[in-house]
């Protein structure tokens, strides 16, 4: 174990999902298209353009504060974030910095048997910037994401390893993707990070100097970064150096930090309340409609599944891991009733239907099987019209056709052979074919048993009731 | 000069209406009184004939289809600052030389929507920072009233053209003055409206807490009618406020009988003209006569309202000219690299008046000064609009001077900048306090052996612009110094 402890606060950049962007009517999705021509004259600043806020994007603000723990802001204030660069037309961002929408609030992560609380400190809503595209020695603008909304969600420095770092952004990531405010895909630059960072010498209260990394993109660049940072700052610190406080680049394909600002280089902002938008408002009855919205969170829900279904944490934590997902089996298991108990539904859900889902490439949500359709089948099952090899099978076509379990097995006569004559009449096929076989079962080796169960599922093409073949071979051998 | 070019609104629409002229006529005489005397007054920046003329047309045609408005037809001028679609918009900057707006102002796009016609764009100081003109970055506007001297400003070329009977009437925008000053000095009707109550969407910003669209006009009836077209809420522009719009016209009428007014002292200040304090006392005594009752009262923040208003004012301008970059419309130096393109491109497109201010603004705003200074100014804004609202307690409105001195000569103007900003100390605090307030003739002085326009300020509640138009069109028509016309010719 390292001599240093590593403190870690996040700063979390997440798109929302709105349909235009935060202060004018441009489609916020922009993906794919052509630069600059999501925009117009208000989010390419042009003179005497005025913001008006988009109602929804602070909605889904205050639908992540609310799952978050945070306090909802009575009274919120935008404020201008002053400095020039190309991608930002205006020459200032819209923020909020002195009266953020949600504050105070907190996220528990897993850590070993039980969960850890992570403060967050501050949800914020602000405008994304464009971006620049570098082509040989000239810089060209795309204004097309500029104005694009973001929720930043700042955590207070309570991540004390780089775990614990992976376990908070998947968990907010799953809330926010969760309760509909995000994409997740990060590919896609849906979540963005920056990683406050200090190492201190194990049981010292003192928090030792801050380095931010910035533009950590996924969340493999947040643990690489980190790692390096860790390294770099552990050789610092054991040559009995001190770490210069300073804001860091990451080097995706290089895998290191590079200085970006000096702490006497650092920006001043000049933040200052938006002349152009009054304060906002909240009014406590429009809290309390989204808060009632809000569909039960994935830590909640894991746990009502582990008591409720009596799963395991394991089991519980990849069925809530999407909604979906979730969605799915909850309505799989009412209507698969009595036949079968949770815990099978989960086991033939993340077995066979995870798998069909995950060869196809395609979420859950957009396979051609339905809960209802599933449960058909797992009732085939379990009242034993088919047996567990077929109704893999069944599924399978299921999957791939769309159609009914019952309609596929009465087609392809699938249905479980449980007429004790015509597997008797099986059986003594088998056993006369196999003289030797017989023999050496008699003479002990009663692991045989088998082979003779394969061989009569071949004489019937797999649709013998297994338990019911295994009893009469027993008595038949046995004779 | 056509007689035409002498009409109001409310006079040119009696005879519109009566089919006696038409739009045509009357735009082609304002075209052909610009061709006469704008070479020497200098107050467009820009005029469209054509596009003039179509519109014209199409208002005459509005009107044998049956429609009728007050405005149907109307000729009249728009600061360059306020887009209009179709013409280009400079703020008086060379820094957006050549800028054609793809979109107009809503107050342009209401009028359109009247049927105005749009003569063309009148100068100012660049991005309305001024009190002459002479911050424009093509040229000074002349005085119509006094050739050799500024019309005021920064709405000094729409005050001008008002003057100089090159429009019937035109669009100012007021941060700190720039209407009421402007009209003071050239014997015209300059309001400023409550902020909030016309939408600055499409208005190129100066200071977004301060600026309003404001009518300049030859009369008080005249001012009511524009005032009407341009205000109201607009969902486009988040400061503006869903208070109803009255029919101002309709309210001019009833006198000042009874009204109780407050003068206050701090408003004739240390260096205030005798000339422009005679007049005003006259004024006083005029409303007197007419029935109303005068207080002096006091105002004791009023000294604040300049430092207040260049702390707050400059801030705000500092964010909102950082969009002129050269990246996307107007000027571009065209240097080699990005930082020293912004270099070039403002250090060149920018006026100095313009750079002064920024560098204010981004000073007081910047860490470990935003307390003392911005957020300290934004305290005694505070207290300063409450001072107002304990005045309105016991007045219906105050009456006090518009600018203390003459308008200047040109290339006289005070050139240390904290003499200049005293210019506007007495337009300051109201609009720091958001209030609406009006300038209406109240006479002339005399300076330097000429007969210069005076101006009377009437200050009234937020969202009272009725009262205020009121009060001023019974001292109008008891005056009625609008008639002492400018020698043209």
């Amino acid at each position: 174990m390292s001599k240093y402890e590593l403190v870690v606060g996040l700063e979390v950049h997440a798109q929302l999902l709105t349909k235009s962007k935060m202060f004018c009517g441009c489609s916020a999705d922009s993906w794919d298209a052509p630069p600059n021509s999501h925009t117009c004259p208000i989010c390419l600043a042009m003179p005497g353009m005025l913001p008006v806020i988009n109602r929804e994007a602070v909605a889904q603000t205050i639908r992540a504060g609310l799952a978050l723990n945070c306090t909802i802001a009575e009274e919120a204030v935008f404020a201008r974030k002053n400095y020039m660069y190309p991608d930002l037309p205006k020459g200032y961002q819209i923020s909020q910095y002195e009266l953020p929408l949600c504050v105070n609030g907190w996220l528990d992560i897993d850590a070993g048997e039980g969960t850890k609380r992570i403060r967050i400190t501050r949800a914020h809503l602000e405008e994304d910037t464009g971006k620049l595209v570098h082509a040989g020695d000239v810089s060209l603008v795309d204004l097309n994401r500029a104005g694009v909304p973001l929720l930043e969600i700042v955590s207070e420095p309570d991540l004390r390893s780089i775990e614990e770092v992976n376990e908070y952004l998947s968990r907010l990531r799953q809330i926010l993707v969760y309760i509909g405010v995000n994409s997740g895909n990060l590919e896609r630059g849906a979540m963005r990070m920056e990683a406050n960072i200090s190492l201190r010498p194990r049981r010292s209260a003192e928090l030792g100097t801050k380095v931010e990394i910035k533009n950590l993109n996924s969340f493999r660049a947040v643990r690489n970064a980190l790692e390096y940072e860790v390294a770099r700052q552990t050789r610092i610190l054991d040559s009995g150096g001190e770490v210069e406080q300073v804001t860091l680049g990451w080097l995706e394909h290089e895998g290191r930090t590079y200085v970006q600002r000096t702490k006497e280089s650092a920006h001043d902002y000049r933040y200052f309340p938006e002349p152009d938008l009054p304060p906002l408002f909240i009014e406590r009855a429009w809290v309390e409609e989204l808060a009632a919205g809000l569909s039960e969170l994935p830590l909640a829900r894991r746990a009502r599944f582990e008591s409720e279904y009596g799963l395991s944490r394991a089991d519980a934590d990849v069925l809530v891991g999407a909604r979906a997902t979730a969605d799915f089996y909850e309505a799989a298991v009412a209507a698969t009733g009595d036949a079968m108990t949770p815990k099978q539904v989960a086991n033939w859900m993340m077995g066979d239907l995870f798998r069909l889902v995950k060869e196809s490439g395609k979420p859950l949500q957009e396979a051609s099987i339905t809960p209802a359709m599933f449960a058909e089948l797992l009732t085939l099952v379990a009242n034993k019209t088919i047996n567990a090899n077929t109704g893999s099978r069944v599924l399978k076509t299921m999957f791939q056709t769309g159609e009914g379990a019952a309609t596929i097995v009465e087609r392809e006569g699938l249905a479980q052979v449980s007429d004790a004559d015509v597997l008797a009449q099986a059986i003594e096929r088998v056993l006369a074919a196999h003289p030797d076989e017989v023999g050496r079962y008699r003479d002990g080796q009663t692991k045989l048993l088998g082979w003779f169960m394969g061989q009569v599922m071949r004489e019937t093409r797999g649709k013998a009731d297994p338990n019911l073949v295994r009893q009469m071979l027993m008595e038949r051998l046995q004779r | 000069m056509s007689d035409l070019c002498r009409l109001t609104i409310h006079e040119a629409r009696d005879l519109l209406r009566r089919g006696e002229i038409s739009a045509v006529e009357l735009t082609r005489a304002h075209l052909e009184r610009i061709e006469t005397v704008d070479a020497r007054v200098r107050a467009y920046l820009h005029v469209d004939a054509d596009l003039a003329l179509a519109q014209a047309e199409d208002a005459d045609r509005r009107r044998a289809a049956g429609e009728d408005d007050s405005l149907l037809g109307i000729p009249l001028a728009v600061k360059d600052i306020i887009t209009v679609q179709g013409m280009p918009a400079t703020a008086g900057s060379r820094i957006l030389e050549g800028f054609m707006p793809p979109y107009e102002a809503t107050v342009s796009r209401r009028l359109r929507k009247r049927g105005a016609v749009f003569l063309g764009k009148t100068n100012l100081d660049e991005f309305a920072m001024g009190w002459s003109t002479e911050n424009s970055a093509f040229f000074t506007s002349r005085n119509p009233y006094a050739l050799d001297r500024v019309p005021g400003g920064s709405s000094g070329g729409s005050a001008a053209a008002v003057a100089a009977d090159e429009a019937l009437v035109a669009l100012g925008t007021d941060t700190g003055g720039s209407v009421r000053q402007p009209a003071s000095w050239t014997n015209t009707v300059g309001l400023r409206p409550s902020y909030g109550r016309v939408s600055r969407w499409g208005v190129i910003a100066f200071a977004s807490s301060l600026d309003q669209v404001g009518p300049l006009t030859k009369d008080v009836r005249d001012n009511a009618i524009l005032l009407e077209a341009i205000a109201g809420h607009d969902p486009r522009d988040s400061t503006t406020m869903p208070e109803p719009v009255p029919r101002y016209e309709d309210l001019l009428e009833g006198g000042v009988q009874g009204m109780h007014f407050g003068l206050p002292r701090e408003y004739f200040v240390k260096n205030i003209h005798p000339g422009v304090r005679r007049a005003i006392l006259q004024a006083v005594d005029k409303l007197v006569e007419l029935g109303a009752t005068v207080e002096e009262t006091h105002l004791h923040y009023t000294k604040y309202g300049m430092p207040v208003y260049y702390l707050v004012g400059t801030a705000e301008l500092s964010a909102n000219l950082a969009r002129y970059d050269g990246v996307r419309y107007g000027f571009s130096a065209g240097a080699a690299n990005m930082w020293e393109n912004y270099r070039q491109t403002r250090g060149r497109g920018f006026g100095q008046e313009v750079k002064r201010r920024i560098i204010l603004g981004a000073y007081a705003l910047s860490a470990g000064y935003y307390d003392q200074y911005y957020l300290k100014a934004q305290k005694v804004r505070t207290l300063i609009r409450e001072e107002f609202e304990t005045a309105f307690e016991t007045f219906d409105a105050l009456v006090a001077p518009v600018a203390p001195v003459p308008p200047f000569k040109i290339g006289q103007s005070p050139t240390d900048p904290v003499e200049l900003y005293l210019t506007d100390v007495l337009t300051l605090p109201t609009a720091l306090a958001g209030l609406p307030c009006i300038s209406v003739p109240a006479g002339f002085m005399e300076d330097e052996g000429e007969s210069l326009p005076v101006g009377l300020q009437i200050i009234g509640k937020p969202f009272d612009e009725a009262t205020v138009l009121r009060i001023a069109y019974a001292f109008e028509q008891a005056t009625n110094w609008r008639q002492v016309r400018p020698q043209l010719a």
